[in-house]
């Protein structure tokens, strides 16, 4: 069995790194596919407000969202700081909205439509007029299965 | 010419490429989970009901929010960080008090014929409130029935809610108690058309 004949000559072998670039593609093609990039651009400023009964939203295909808030910087000296809708790429009017949940509901498996989400990523400053102004649409468009994007916490502050 | 042996391409360099690539994704990529509170809306309203349904004074949690962002519980200026103590007393009730919601005989799964509090939690809020309030409120109220919930079937089932639910899909004893939980502190929060202020 001379093949399996130890090396006499003195010192640490040194480690064989041949499978590192296996071992290396392999977290790379992990992070490939869960990677998901930012569809949409944000033209509004959007921080979500903490809460602590949050659930999570599950099945992120299924779930369509609103932005609002006020226009980012670069964009205030067009659009002005009064808080916006953002529908997709870009900025809508509460009156766009029934057209957006029949376009959603459109590219969705029929199957699925009664679980589609409309979840508000609204700014925590925002004011409440213009967030019951798109409830009252998405219940016109029976979307009536909504969320309300928060960001989890322990405690909520006065 | 003769032909070389082509040499051999060296690979050694091929982890560092892989490395880059690597950190590239793992900078970019968001493992944040979205999360918030999901509720359900009131299906829309063809036209105005001729009688609505009458409902007792005595069953409603009435909050209300004005535009500056104060809080008004039954009529009582509160704190938000009182509200889910007192939603949680109303939600409970008490059968011997006058001014508690009242109860009704109901079937629930599993427990038979119960009675079951008429309780309804009434919220306003104006259109100058600000989102972050009303999430606040809204989070306060829901935190409210979860913990009532999560109280009773602790002591009638001994689970938590967590327990029920992931159990739900699997076990239908699980699923039974889980409804049974809900028919006897069902979540209602009703919220009513925001006032105009100013238009």
């Amino acid at each position: 069995m001379s093949k399996f004949k130890k090396k006499k000559s003195g010192g640490i072998p040194a480690v064989n790194t041949a499978a590192l670039p296996d071992i290396v593609f392999m977290l790379l093609f992990f992070f490939m596919v869960t990677t998901v990039m930012r569809e949409v651009t944000l033209k509004v400023k959007v921080v979500t407000p903490q809460a602590t009964e949050v659930n999570k939203l599950e099945r992120k295909s299924l779930v369509s969202y609103i932005y609002i808030g006020e226009p980012t910087d670069q964009l205030q000296s067009k659009f002005g700081t009064a808080d916006r809708i953002q529908l997709n790429d870009a900025f809508a009017t509460k009156k766009d909205i029934i057209a957006f949940v029949e376009g959603e509901r459109e590219q969705t498996d029929p199957a699925e439509v009664p679980l589609m989400t409309f979840s508000i990523k609204a700014d925590q400053k925002a004011e409440m007029g213009i967030v019951t102004d798109v409830k009252q649409e998405l219940r016109k468009a029976n979307a009536l299965k909504i969320n309300y994007s928060t960001k989890k916490t322990d405690k909520i502050i006065d | 010419m003769a032909r070389r042996e082509s040499p051999e391409i060296n690979a050694g360099s091929m982890a560092d490429i892989a490395f880059l690539l690597l950190i590239f994704f793992l900078v970019t990529t968001t493992m944040d989970v979205d999360t918030g509170l999901t509720r359900k809306l009131p299906p829309p309203i063809e036209e105005e009901l001729e009688n609505p349904p009458e409902i007792r004074e005595r069953n409603v949690f009435q909050v209300l929010v004005n535009a500056n962002d104060d809080l008004l519980v039954e009529g009582e200026p509160m704190l938000v960080s009182n509200l889910r103590a007192e939603a949680k007393l109303f939600i409970v009730g008490d059968a011997l008090d006058e001014s508690m919601p009242e109860f009704k005989y109901t079937d629930v799964p599993l427990l038979g014929k119960m009675l079951v509090s008429k309780q309804i939690v009434s919220l306003q809020n104006d259109r100058g409130t600000s989102y972050e309030m009303y999430i606040k409120v809204q989070n306060e109220l829901v935190g409210a029935y979860n913990e009532v919930r999560e109280e009773y079937a602790q002591q009638k089932f001994g689970k938590t809610m967590q327990q029920l639910d992931d159990g739900a899909q699997t076990t239908e004893l699980f699923k039974q108690q889980l409804k049974a939980v809900k028919k006897v502190y069902p979540q209602r929060i009703s919220e009513a058309e925001p006032k105009n202020v100013g238009e």
